[in-house]
């Protein structure tokens, strides 16, 4: 597959409930309150639970891996996390979509612009992959 | 609430190694909805040329905001941990993480700046093996929002 600047990477969906953000607080060790507790969460102000910005950017890196098949020619991933994917108390959840566009493509590094969006908000800002090219 | 910017360039010495285990590496894989069977499968991931089940491109953030978080914590600095958001966050790999690895992981506190009332700093998390190979750079920005609630 030739990878040349303005190619589209093939979206993907991720849904993220309560139990997931559980799941990411034992696996990642962030414990902080504002992922699990709704009464915590809106006492600073946010809406209801959010989920882990870490677990957002970890989901969103799989459109580019995955379609690569090989982690190893990741060189750098970053974002900003813009605005937060708040998780309802339901078995519904929120759906996170991905996407990536090819954005340069010069000296054998390839940048990937992805987009991540919940309920049409963008959640991920300036989210960027540099992958190894040949 | 301005941090003490004293602090920029400061290194932290690392915490004890890190043992990358295979369980940890399937539980974070499996936490973050990953399906490629390189971190899940030792054969598979043997096949594909490493050495061991690779961790996903954001595992790094384990070690890196625990020994960032040391840093922050330190009274000196001045930052009100209980108003700190996770702002921005950036890796640059030299290499997957492996189950097996044993890692270190050195701290410094590469900029602090204020904007818009809040507090910035910016922490790079060095990770490399006992042996002193570079795996990962681990760059966190972490925003201690300011004291005027609703507009933060």
């Amino acid at each position: 597959m030739e990878i040349v600047e303005g190619l589209e990477l093939p979206s993907r969906t991720f849904t993220v409930t309560r139990a997931d953000l559980v799941r990411y607080a034992g696996a990642s060790g962030d414990f902080n309150v504002i992922h699990w507790n709704e009464r915590v969460a809106k006492d600073v102000g946010l809406p209801d639970v959010i989920a882990h910005g870490m677990l957002t950017m970890g989901l969103a890196i799989q459109v580019v891996t995955d379609w690569l098949d090989d982690p190893s020619r990741l060189l750098s991933y970053g974002c900003r996390f813009t605005r937060p994917v708040v998780v309802p108390d339901d078995s519904q959840g929120a759906d996170v979509i991905v996407s990536g566009t090819v954005s340069s493509v010069a000296d054998g590094v390839a940048n990937i612009a992805l987009r991540a969006t919940c309920q049409d908000v963008t959640v991920l800002g300036k989210a960027t992959a540099a992958i190894k090219v040949d | 609430m301005a941090l003490n910017p004293d602090f920029v360039g400061r290194t932290y010495p690392p915490a004890p190694a890190y043992l990358v285990g295979r369980e940890k590496i399937r539980e974070f894989a499996r936490a973050v909805q990953l399906s490629d069977l390189v971190y899940f499968d030792v054969e598979v991931a043997r096949a594909r040329g490493y050495a061991d089940l690779v961790a996903p491109p954001t595992y790094a953030i384990r070690l890196s905001m625990a020994a960032a978080e040391a840093v922050v914590m330190d009274p000196d600095l001045g930052l009100d941990y209980t108003r700190v958001v996770h702002g921005d966050q950036r890796f640059e790999y030299s290499r997957p993480i492996v189950a097996g690895d044993e890692l270190v992981c050195s701290v410094t506190i590469d900029s602090i700046r204020s904007a818009a009332g809040n507090d910035m700093l910016t922490t790079r998390a060095d990770i490399a093996t006992v042996a002193g190979e570079h795996v990962v750079t681990s760059y966190s920005v972490l925003v201690a929002r300011g004291t005027d609630d609703g507009d933060a």
